[in-house]
């Protein structure tokens, strides 16, 4: 669409990225993230940034109303704020429509996760379901991931080994990775010899937390700031049915709508990116958003990652940096968290985790259980 | 393009999905539009503690219209019902969408043993919530401070309760219309002193939803639409004890904001028609001064002159607020967008305004005394 | 068209008939468990709060001695740069008289809660605290009051250490 104005991202910042970031609370970890990404856009935010966004819902928090608590570390006391309860790819995708709308012209997107500070997890997560037909029927949220990624792979006939396959290709990926807290050798077969949380999902195959805060400053102005500009090309979201029972198990629909939207958008018919940042909550879900996006056709996901072609060094890299399996999962910071991996490879920042040449990528996010919801942005440098 | 809301009560049968639903259908039908027509959708909805659902956007978006669409749900507290229509102006405003519906549901009733209690999380963990907390302490400490800053009683503040109920009896919606007097506010039980009973709104279910739509596609569907023509939001620092509360400077940045986007320069002149947020009486005066529509202090001296009479010069709040139609927190908000658009439309019935009313200003506030949104409206 | 009240739709559910019981209920009690990190501002001020001391940050920026502590300045977006104690004294700059408990319930009888900007801090630099001794006729704003704190044995690094703030005594000097 030539009628938008030409937005890029133009400062990362990022903060902890530990399993536990004992001694500083989250707002000390957000206001060291939001320091990083304003130095490296080159802007005073009490100046410069015209709107402020943070990603976050209440319970991660362990605050009513966690919107108040935002404001004073990222420098947006008495300024324009506002909470979206939306993971980091949808934030963006309101400081994106912000700026085209010429409102602002720069504006801050948060994000962060203090998992550690939340010590029942899985019953906040259990909490998300419906409470009369979903919520009792397991003491344990996973059952759902176990559902799905059944259906997932009797419909597609991806293989089992392929999803293990995942497991040891991201944690692998993410030895690499310094922001990385699960980089580890792995190997199919200790993957699948792993606890039955929910079959036939496995312990090694569900991402564990971590913590971590990452900030984004977009602009319109991306050429009076100091670096290299990542431009967003096209950028989507979409929300599928909230009814578990009726939800297409076998198909990451948000995902396909959310691409086709950025894409459109782009200009393109397919996103033709030199990597892919895919959520892999689960092992399975990388194979799904793999398919979704139009990697590849379904039922082929599996065979691709077996025979290679995703791995870092590959022709189709999916999760160079390690995905939520390798670095941890942060909550709605996750696919923020994707965005700026994807960042720093287009930036050629990526160190030993380079894909070369990279010049576009595809940064993809899904809202987790129990949602059908999800973004993604197309990423690209000139 | 169009406007809807269900009933406001303390307990509404209907789940918060079906309440999101009517309020949605209704606005849609207003419009003659269909869901076919909305091209992505914005929810507001406040605290998680009050539906019993973690992610509650989520859970209702189906009751929103936001099945395979692009949804998402902002939150910025009380604030939320005014910030919704906000969200949904820069989806269209930017050029990715041709309309959207903005929903707001609050359904408070499912909480245990009062919705009050649900609030206690809103204070800070560690400085403020071992002391017991209340959420209406808050509310009568800036009360207090604003009472002593410009020395305003309680019985001028009352006068607000006793206009808005009574706006409210007109309101078909209405939750606690009624005729009461200074006397009967003043009367009601203490509840954190200055706050009295009837000083406060109260908790509701209910759901209330506008659509919006860009300039061509309006074109299209209806003859008498409602321009947006200025947005503002500004949120203040968290730390609540280090501010003087008298004064909500907040509400002051994000009104500027919207009256530069709406070409506003003096706007006690040029606004026909205001619906200020009213969670408490005396909200209504420290806002009317915030969206620099009465000088600071002297927001009590308008009431009392009946200048923010339906039928006076500036009325304010002709819905009946949210202290007559009832607090379903985000729903309210949105409530007030919605009295805006039928005022200017003339379709307020025997709640309308007197005088000719072409620019009209909803404003809701949220967080720790912290939040404020505003929208400046015209008519075509 | 004007708005009928037939067009919205809403089918109420009186108390009575509620707690008769005449409606389907799906009774729920969740319990979400939190560990909240309090970080380096407000780990040390409760930490001094147990040694029966108020301390605060300083911001050389803006020039301001802030209390709540906080390790950046958010007016100038800064960190701060040093600690500094403050006294346990200060002026009640709001005040209210509450009957209600945090879940609602009325209370027998009412407790005094304000705003205390502490001095030594800088100037509107409040902290939120109960009063004690002090009747609801006789507190005022600008009222001088001082922290008592809980005996050192029973405190805990929380702000329950101070237990109450109440009237400082007319030529009382702390």
């Amino acid at each position: 669409m030539n009628t938008l104005r030409d937005i890029a991202i133009v400062g990362v910042g990022y903060s902890g990225f530990s399993p536990h970031t004992r001694g500083l609370s989250f707002k000390e970890l957000m206001f060291e993230a939001a320091r990083r990404a304003y130095d490296d856009a080159g802007v005073d935010p009490r100046k410069d940034v015209g709107s402020f966004i943070s990603c976050t819902e209440d319970l991660w928090e362990g605050n009513s109303i966690a919107d108040e608590y935002m404001p004073d570390q990222v420098g947006a006391a008495l300024r324009p704020m506002c909470t979206v309860t939306a993971d980091g790819i949808q934030g963006l995708a309101m400081a994106f429509m912000q700026i085209e709308t010429g409102l602002v012209d720069t504006v801050s997107v948060e994000a962060h996760s203090k998992l550690s500070d939340v010590l029942n997890r899985d019953d906040v997560l259990r909490f998300a379901f419906d409470p009369v037909f979903a919520r009792g029927a397991s003491r344990s949220p996973y059952f759902l991931a176990g559902l799905e990624m059944n259906r997932y792979l009797y419909e597609s006939r991806n293989e089992r080994e392929a999803c293990a396959a995942v497991v040891v290709k991201n944690r692998g990926n993410a030895l690499l990775n310094p922001r990385a807290s699960y980089g580890e050798r792995m190997s199919a077969s200790k993957v699948l010899r792993s606890k039955t949380i929910a079959h036939p999902l496995k312990k090694q195959e569900v991402s564990q937390p971590t913590d971590g805060c990452v900030v984004l400053v977009l602009s319109s102005k991306a050429s009076r700031r100091p670096r290299a500009p990542v431009w967003i090309e096209g950028i989507g979201w979409s929300s599928g049915t909230p009814w578990i029972q009726d939800a297409d198990f076998a198909q990451a629909h948000y995902t396909r709508l959310s691409v086709e939207m950025a894409c459109r958008m782009a200009g393109v018919d397919e996103p033709k990116v030199d990597l892919y940042e895919l959520d892999d909550t689960f092992s399975y879900k990388e194979l799904q958003h793999m398919e979704a996006v139009g990697l590849c056709a379904r039922g082929e996901a599996g065979k691709m990652i077996q025979q290679g072609r995703t791995a870092r060094d590959a022709d189709l890299p999916v999760n160079p940096s390690g995905g939520s399996l390798g670095v941890g999962h942060l909550v709605e910071a996750t696919g923020l968290h994707k965005v700026l991996e994807a960042c720093l490879q287009l930036r050629g920042e990526a160190g030993r985790m380079q894909v070369n040449g990279a010049k576009k990528a595809l940064a993809q996010s899904w809202r987790g259980l129990p949602t059908s919801s999800g973004a993604a942005v197309i990423l690209g440098v000139r | 393009m169009g406007a809807g809301m269900t009933l406001f009560r303390r307990r509404l049968l209907e789940t918060g999905k079906e309440l999101s639903f009517e309020a949605a259908r209704q606005a849609l039908e207003s419009a003659n539009l269909s869901a076919k027509d909305v091209r992505s959708v914005v929810m507001g909805t406040a605290p998680e503690a009050f539906d019993g659902v973690h992610m509650k956007g989520e859970y209702l978006l189906d009751g929103a219209g936001g099945a395979n669409k692009p949804y998402t749900r902002v939150y910025v507290g009380g604030g939320t019902g005014v910030f919704v229509p906000i969200a949904a102006w820069w989806h269209v405003a930017s050029g990715l969408f041709d309309t959207c519906l903005a929903v707001s549901e609050e359904k408070m009733s499912p909480v245990h043993p009062h919705p009050q209690y649900a609030f206690n999380g809103i204070f800070d963990y560690a400085l403020e919530r071992p002391l017991g907390v209340n959420l209406v302490w808050i509310f009568a400490l800036e009360m207090r401070r604003y009472m002593h800053k410009y020395g305003i009683t309680e019985e001028e503040i009352a006068q607000v309760a006793v206009k808005n109920k009574a706006n409210a009896l007109d309101h078909p919606c209405a939750q606690l219309g009624a005729r009461i007097t200074v006397d009967d506010v003043m009367k009601s039980e203490p509840m954190v002193w200055p706050v009295k009973r009837l000083d406060i709104s109260p908790p509701s279910d209910g759901a209330a939803a506008v659509v919006l739509a860009s300039e061509e596609a309006a074109k299209k569907i209806t003859k008498d639409p409602v321009w947006i023509d200025g947005v503002g939001w500004s949120i203040d620092s968290t730390y609540w004890t280090d501010r003087e509360l008298a004064y909500p400077q907040y509400l002051e940045s994000a009104a500027k904001m919207a009256y530069r986007m709406a070409g506003i320069r003096n706007a006690r002149k040029e606004v026909d028609v205001v619906e200020a947020y009213d969670p408490f009486d005396y909200k209504e005066l420290h806002h009317l001064e915030g969206l620099q529509l009465a000088r600071k202090g002297e927001a009590a001296r308008l009431t009392t002159q009946g200048v923010t009479q339906r039928n006076g010069e500036m009325p304010v709040n002709p819905s009946g607020g949210l202290l007559g139609v009832g607090n379903p927190i985000a729903a309210a908000g949105t409530m007030k967008v919605c009295e805006i658009f039928w005022q200017l439309r003339g379709e307020a019935g025997r709640r309308q305004v007197k005088r000719d009313a072409r620019t009209g200003v909803a404003q809701a506030w949220g967080d720790l005394m912290q939040f404020s949104s505003v929208l400046v409206a015209r008519s075509g | 068209m004007e708005m009928e009240s037939k067009e919205h739709t809403g089918v109420e559910m009186t108390s009575e008939d509620f707690r008769a019981g005449k409606y389907f209920v799906f009774p729920y009690s969740a319990r979400f468990r939190y560990s909240w990190d309090t970080g380096e501002a407000v780990s040390r001020f409760l930490a001094e709060l147990k040694n029966g001391k108020i301390i605060a940050r300083k911001c050389k920026s803006c020039g301001r001695t802030l209390i709540p502590p906080r390790m950046f300045c958010e007016r100038d977006f800064v960190p701060t740069d040093e600690w500094v104690y403050v006294k346990d004294t200060g002026t009640v700059k709001t005040y209210s008289i509450s009957y209600l408990a945090a879940d609602a319930s009325r209370l027998r009888e009412p407790i005094v809660v304000a705003v205390v900007d502490i001095d030594g801090a800088s100037d509107g630099m409040g902290m939120l605290h109960i009063l004690k001794g002090v009747s609801k006729d006789q507190i005022r704003i600008g009222m001088r009051v001082k922290a008592v704190w809980k005996p050192k044995a029973k405190r805990r690094g929380a702000i329950t250490d101070i237990d109450h703030f109440e009237p400082l005594r007319r030529g009382e000097v702390r």
